[in-house]
């Protein structure tokens, strides 16, 4: 039996991977990446949650989190793949449109 | 035993987080994503959420991480930044800043280690082996969360109608007008 705490700093530690990954890295596409990952990270704490107090509601929520990062997903390479058709670039540095 | 897995689907699913943010290869980035998704989705089988653990490998290594190697077929963007720009020190903040985070969220988990009883619920190890994950999740989700249930239908409603205005509607009117 693990206790759930160890779990949860697992879950802490690839929350901090991906938000690490988000700031330093420049590729869009990794970024997205990344922020499927901190999802993931979330997931696992739910679902750690979920074994510990013996309910199923943190389960519901995972599946309600995997539905939206689906979408989530889809929306946004669509929108990266219509950047790359104006701006030819995947560097996040380069989409500065709204700066004005 | 089940110390010994967990040790090794979580060095892993880290590893594999690791790997996909310093991989300067997009691809290689996405495959290790795989490998990071993947090893949560053993994480769930030992906390006894079959049905969750399924459901991530078919979402995740089966849709979304397909989608993002599509992507970066397309785009042909599988090259990162030049390295020379790794080591500034703007990435050196960013680096310590999520050091920081990882610290902060690490005590407040410490801290409700040592500070809460855990509350006994009514869902245990052995009634998920007698009714099975599907069966408990599926309970929950007709009954309890059905309205949550439909709303998630009309969110991927609107992010289909969404990807595809984004994607190309466009060039199909512009086609259609051209004849």
């Amino acid at each position: 039996m693990i206790p759930t705490a160890w779990y949860l700093l697992l879950a802490a530690i690839l929350f901090s991977i991906g938000a690490g990954g988000v700031m330093l890295r420049r590729n869009t596409l990794v970024i997205l990446m990344c922020v499927e990952l901190m999802m993931n990270a979330v997931n696992l704490t739910f679902v750690a949650f979920s074994h510990e107090l013996g309910s199923m509601t943190g389960q519901v929520f995972v599946f309600m989190i995997m539905t939206v990062a689906a979408v989530e997903a889809a929306v946004g390479l669509a929108i990266l793949v219509e950047l790359y058709r104006q701006t030819q670039s995947v560097n996040i540095d380069d989409f500065d449109s709204l700066k004005g | 035993m089940e110390a010994i897995l967990f040790f090794i689907f979580g060095g892993l699913a880290v590893v594999g987080g690791l790997a996909m943010v310093f991989n300067k290869n997009a691809v290689h980035s996405a495959l290790f994503l795989l490998l990071s998704m993947t090893m949560i989705a053993g994480l769930y089988v030992l906390l006894s959420a079959q049905f969750i653990a399924v459901a991530q490998i078919m979402v995740y290594a089966g849709a979304i991480v397909v989608l993002i190697l599509f992507v970066v077929m397309l785009l042909g963007a599988e090259l990162g930044e030049i390295i020379p720009q790794w080591l500034t020190v703007r990435n050196g903040v960013m680096v310590l800043l999520a050091l920081i985070f990882l610290t902060v969220s690490g005590t407040a988990v410490y801290d409700w280690l040592y500070s809460t009883q855990p509350v006994a619920g009514t869902v245990t190890d052995e009634l998920i082996a007698q009714q099975g994950s599907a069966e408990l999740v599926g309970q929950s989700l007709f009954t309890q969360y059905l309205l949550p249930f439909e709303l998630a239908s009309i969110l991927l409603l609107v992010g289909i109608v969404g990807v595809v205005m984004l994607g190309g509607w466009r060039f199909v009117q512009h086609r259609e007008r051209g004849k």
